[in-house]
């Protein structure tokens, strides 16, 4: 059963991903990426990695739609005619290339849960078995994301970091400030006069962002942490800024608290390790955080959580705000 | 645990600390002095390390504290050591080199986020080059090609942005390959550390996905190293790029990219795929022969004089790749010793460039005209480079094309060919150096000109712009006369490479 699903859901992402390529109205386009990456979470979800389901759902389906959305308002919405005949050839070749290159690997390779793949067998054990005594979280995914390869994952927060900041200088060029007021709204109009996303909306908007504080928080015991639970915080703000004016949301957070959240979470991860070389360990060896090593473990694990949670949440507000605000 | 034991931990986290100050930093000059500082301690660490591999130790640093296989391990060895060298070296000199003209091509309020990018981009590097897990390579490489997209867009004409968003597609593509690569290892191997991938890679009783993961990996990564023919996004990247952002990446982004692909190839592949050496030989020498080829043709007939070394450039890594494709000691020996020479020729000629950009606004060739009269210090620490890139006598250029040449007749019959090649290429760019300089030295400005200096008080660039361009040159011939250092490193690099291979 699980496999004809499983084909299902592959067949759809392919038609998906040909129709993207093939369509010419960039509204639709977006929103195809977003069905896109809807059906890639639960593909994530078939194959049991409910962690990166979640932030697929929240980022790919969630934020970055709003984020293509706001780059569109900016652009006409249908793509320019060019000659594509010869590029077409071109594309079908490499991609029938690339595609016969991975069958002929695939003959070879272990099957989809087999225990005894290389992969089940040399460290994912060891992460299993050594997590309940080493950090004592249920979550054997937020131990390895956040301790084991936590220097990954500090890497990630950066990337993220970096996005926003290579947002911001490209398009604050030419005007002062890095964020000025608007003169006059532009995306949030067409949601403000409806009444019933108003209402709908305003319920759900403490709900999206107490979920989000949840995910954040209980990243330890269930699926999540802070990439997800910052995505879906900012979801939530965007989704007020849509109803309520931008100029409401930048009220609530202005674009200097925003860069603060983004830069002083990414700071808060990178001293929580530079305080673990300072008290002994290694960089981001959070077991010297406290007396006992699995309590300095938690410790170490919540803090970088939450610089991810705030470098996220601010990251992806600081964009979007430099969209909305870009004159047309 | 004393501070020593942290050293090679701190390329990373130097950069990575003041990157997100420095956005935050006012008035901009701070910003400008925090990312300096930061250049300046990154490039004493690398020092440190440098002086440290060279009785050809490996220095290891595990991340969280955790053993190998498990957590991420940094391996500096002399190759990250040498390459280190050359990121925070390059970077260091071109932010200082640069400070007047960036304050004049970008909006001030602009300049602290530019500053905070450009500390990502050495932090990217530098993660790159000291680590020794697979994907984190690959997430240290999504750090540095996002900051190098941004800092490139920020050259001050608008074709900046088509230049940079060709290179961010291809970067992108050449990413997505090695990712897929290095998930078709994982799941052979289920580990992604580079010493335990080969040594759990020789129980591997079925091949073909190891054969595509080298595939993948070593395309995306020659994608991404603009190794010929997937070169097209590098001239006009680094012709629309600020001059100091030239300087800063044409020196060393490239060649990250290289030892990511040595690295792989060698310690990984070599010793575990029948055959790879000759694979290897068979795929890497025809585009290296033809890169050389083509680089230095192209570049021939260029006008615009940073697009015109960004071609150079092309053919320099063949000569890098050329190298390596021998798979024996000799030839890597200067295809790594070629990595730093030619990293200080180009960073030379190009921080020569920012020196020149304080009064050109554009460089076409017939731009410089007769800017030898105006500038003779900075167009002669350009002549020296030019030299050097040549492999004049005396210059650092010298010395890594002769080992390359003697590397080339040890090949046998095939010998002669390569070293022609290296040979007529080596004249092919006495040419297109010599169509800069002539004209540069001894010609009148050309009044036609839009880009040239339209009065005669125009004189030399600021002094301590002025003084690092030199700096560069004198470096050039310092390592061309006192090669001790580099080969050394270069030795060890080569020696570690060949260590996994049969």
């Amino acid at each position: 059963m699980i496999v004809v699903f499983s084909l299902f859901l592959l067949s759809l992402l392919v038609v998906t991903a040909i129709a993207i390529v093939r369509s010419e109205n960039l509204f639709s386009a977006v929103m195809l990426s977003g069905i896109f990456s809807l059906l890639m979470a639960l593909n994530f979800f078939i194959l049991d990695a409910a962690d990166v389901a979640l932030t697929e759902a929240a980022v790919g389906a969630g934020v970055s739609t709003v984020l293509l959305l706001g780059a569109l308002a900016l652009t006409p919405t249908e793509e320019r005619r060019r000659k594509r005949e010869r590029k077409v050839a071109a594309t079908l070749v490499t991609v029938t290339m690339i595609f016969l290159a991975i069958s002929y690997a695939s003959f070879d390779q272990p099957r989809i849960g087999d225990p005894d793949a290389p992969v089940h067998r040399h460290v994912a054990p060891w992460y299993l078995e050594q997590t309940p005594e080493l950090i004592d979280i249920p979550n054997v995914v937020t131990a390895v994301l956040g301790s084991f390869r936590g220097y990954d994952t500090l890497g990630e927060v950066y990337v993220v970091l970096t996005a926003g900041i290579g947002v911001l200088f490209l398009l604050s060029a030419g005007r002062p400030g890095l964020l000025p007021h608007r003169r006059e709204p532009r995306i949030e109009s067409s949601l403000k006069s409806h009444l019933i996303p108003h209402v709908v909306g305003r319920v759900l908007i403490p709900f999206i962002v107490l979920f989000g504080l949840y995910v954040q928080f209980h990243g330890e015991y269930g699926p999540g942490g802070g990439f997800q639970a910052g995505a879906i915080i900012a979801a939530g703000i965007i989704l007020f800024a849509l109803l309520e004016g931008e100029g409401a949301a930048l009220k609530v957070l202005p674009p200097r608290v925003l860069v603060g959240l983004a830069i002083g979470g990414a700071l808060l991860y990178l001293l929580v390790g530079v305080a673990c070389m300072l008290l002994g360990g290694n960089f981001l060896d959070y077991s010297v955080l406290a007396a006992d090593p699995v309590t300095g473990q938690q410790i170490g694990i919540i803090l970088i959580e939450l610089g991810v949670g705030l470098a996220v949440t601010g990251t992806l507000l600081s964009i979007f705000h430099a969209f909305a605000a870009r004159e047309q | 645990m004393s501070l020593e034991a942290h050293i090679p931990a701190l390329p990373v986290i130097v950069p990575l600390l003041a990157a997100p100050i420095a956005a935050y930093l006012r008035p901009r000059h701070l910003a400008w002095a925090a990312a300096t500082l930061a250049s300046i301690a990154s490039f004493a660490i690398a020092v440190l390390l440098a002086l440290a591999t060279r009785d050809g130790s490996i220095h290891r640093y595990a991340m969280g504290g955790w053993p190998a296989p498990f957590g991420i391990e940094l391996a500096i060895d002399s190759l990250g050591a040498l390459v280190l060298l050359i990121i925070t070296g390059a970077s260091t000199l071109a932010i200082i080199a640069g400070r007047e003209t960036i304050e004049r091509d970008i909006e001030p309020h602009r300049q602290p986020l530019f500053y905070a990018a450009w500390l990502m981009v050495v932090a990217g590097l530098a993660g790159i080059a000291i680590t020794g897990d697979a994907f984190n390579v690959f997430v240290f490489m999504e750090i540095s090609s996002l900051a190098t997209y941004v800092v490139i867009a920020a050259g001050s004409d608008r074709q900046a942005l088509t230049a940079v968003f060709k290179y961010l597609i291809m970067g992108t593509i050449g990413a997505t390959f090695y990712l897929i690569g290095v998930g078709f290892v994982y799941m052979m191997t289920g580990t992604l550390n580079f010493a335990d991938m080969q040594a759990r890679l020789a129980d591997i009783p079925y091949v073909a996905p190891v054969h595509l993961a080298a595939a993948f990996i070593i395309v995306g990564l020659a994608l991404k190293a603009a190794v010929f023919p997937l070169h097209a996004w590098l001239p006009n990247a680094y012709a629309h790029a600020p001059h100091a952002v030239t300087a800063f990446i044409a020196a060393c982004s490239t060649k990250v990219t290289i030892l990511v692909l040595l690295r792989f190839d060698f310690v990984v592949f070599m010793g575990n795929i029948a055959e790879h050496a000759t694979q290897f030989a068979l795929f890497v020498m025809p585009l290296a022969l033809l890169g050389i080829l083509f680089g230095s043709g192209v570049a021939i007939f260029e006008t615009n004089v940073k697009r015109l070394l960004g071609y150079s450039s092309i053919a320099q890594l063949g000569y890098i790749l050329l190298g390596a494709s021998f798979v024996d000691r000799a030839g890597l020996l200067a295809s790594v010793l070629h990595i730093f020479n030619h990293a200080l020729a180009k960073g030379a000629l190009f921080l020569a460039i920012v020196a020149l950009g304080h009064h050109l606004t554009r460089f076409e060739i017939r731009d410089l005209h007769g800017i030898g009269r105006r500038m003779p210090w900075t167009l002669g620490a350009f002549s020296i480079a030019a030299l050097s890139l040549v492999g004049v006598p005396g210059t650092a250029g010298f010395i890594s094309k002769w080992y390359l040449i003697v590397a080339a007749f040890g090949q046998g019959s095939l010998g002669l060919v390569l070293v022609g090649v290296i040979v007529a290429s080596s004249l092919m760019a006495v040419v297109y150096l010599w169509r800069i300089l002539e004209p540069a030295w001894f010609a009148a400005a050309d009044p036609v000109a839009a880009g040239a200096a339209d009065d005669k008080r125009v004189g030399e660039a600021p002094v301590g712009v002025l003084a690092v361009v030199l700096l560069a040159a004198a470096l050039n011939v310092w390592f061309g006369l006192v090669p001790a250092f580099p080969l050394e490193l270069a030795g060890h690099a080569a020696d570690e490479l060949l260590r996994h291979v049969p």
